[in-house]
């Protein structure tokens, strides 16, 4: 697939991950590998990308005598899985338009 | 490796870069693999399965904009001696005049680059509207009834939009890799602030 396009989707599941209940890193990789596998040091990046825009706050907790990182969705985070549906049903109308072609030929 | 050697060597892949960045990564790390070994792994398979390390370092060194690790890079270590400062203020019409310099070549290249790339295009452009003038010769010819020469005009017209579109292919190739060399520029003087020097 497309880098960039990738990249893009990636920060959207991201944010999926986390937007019923707050995570942490190894279980956001781990919620999300029966629909899109990513490494850890494809993870990281992202999760900072995101704080640094505001869509995720950062806290972190105790759990079994160690600190943990729990990564909470903000309002614009919300907004922005919201954009993205909205953006899925124009490439999902140009798809349909594209596949449709290929079916005639 | 188990999780001492993976952070050990972390740190010394990473140093020079900022304090902040190198302990928020190597934190992150951490976490991951204490997870995983929650999790029912080894700790060896739980840092193996991280990746190679390399690619581990290059993508957070890629994460941080360049201007950053110089500014982490040229702050000294423990506080300046009375003599350093006074060294660096009087030094300073000689040294600050010779990174200007550096720094005014470094620019000049790299906009002297993209001028070639710009000009390629301009080049391209005018065989274009060249093209499009002599396409209207054609008509023009014919009009006055001068077959001969609109004959003429067409072979000019056809000759003009191949090398339009073999120009066009040419120079976006030479865009891309100049942009490309760019970027692998930037990687590079990454590499040199960022290095083994803890060893």
């Amino acid at each position: 697939m497309d880098i960039q396009l990738k990249r893009g989707l990636l920060d959207v599941c991201v944010l999926k991950a986390i937007k019923n209940e707050d995570s942490y890193g190894y279980k956001i990789i781990k919620d999300m590998k029966p629909y899109v596998e990513i490494s850890e040091s494809t993870l990281y990046p992202i999760l900072r990308r995101l704080e640094s825009s505001n869509m995720l706050t950062v806290r972190s907790a105790e759990h079994n005598g160690r600190l943990r990182k729990y990564y909470h969705i903000t309002e614009l985070g919300l907004k922005r899985i919201e954009e993205f549906k909205k953006e899925w049903e124009e490439i999902l109308s140009i798809y349909k338009f594209i596949a449709k072609e290929d079916c005639n030929e | 490796m188990n999780k001492i050697d993976f952070i050990c060597e972390m740190n010394s892949r990473l140093h020079g870069l900022p304090e902040e960045d190198i302990n928020k990564s190597i934190d992150y790390y951490c976490e991951i693999i204490e997870d995983s070994v929650e999790d029912g792994k080894s700790e060896e398979e739980a840092v193996s399965s991280l990746g190679e390390i390399d690619e581990i370092v290059s993508q957070i060194m890629m994460d941080i904009p360049l201007s950053k690790i110089v500014k982490a890079k040229a702050k000294p270590n423990r506080a300046l001696r009375v003599w350093e400062i006074v060294l660096i203020a009087l030094g300073s019409p000689i040294w600050l005049s010779l990174l200007i310099a550096v720094f005014s070549v470094v620019l000049a290249v790299y906009i002297s680059i993209w001028a070639v790339v710009v000009s390629l295009y301009a080049v391209v452009l005018s065989v274009a509207v060249s093209t499009l003038v002599v396409a209207i010769g054609i008509f023009v010819s014919l009009f006055k009834g001068l077959f001969l020469n609109s004959l003429i005009f067409l072979s000019f017209a056809l000759v003009c939009a191949g090398l339009t579109i073999l120009l066009f292919i040419g120079t976006n190739y030479f865009a891309k890799g100049t942009f490309f060399l760019g970027k692998l520029c930037v990687k590079g003087l990454k590499r040199m602030f960022v290095g083994r020097t803890a060893k």
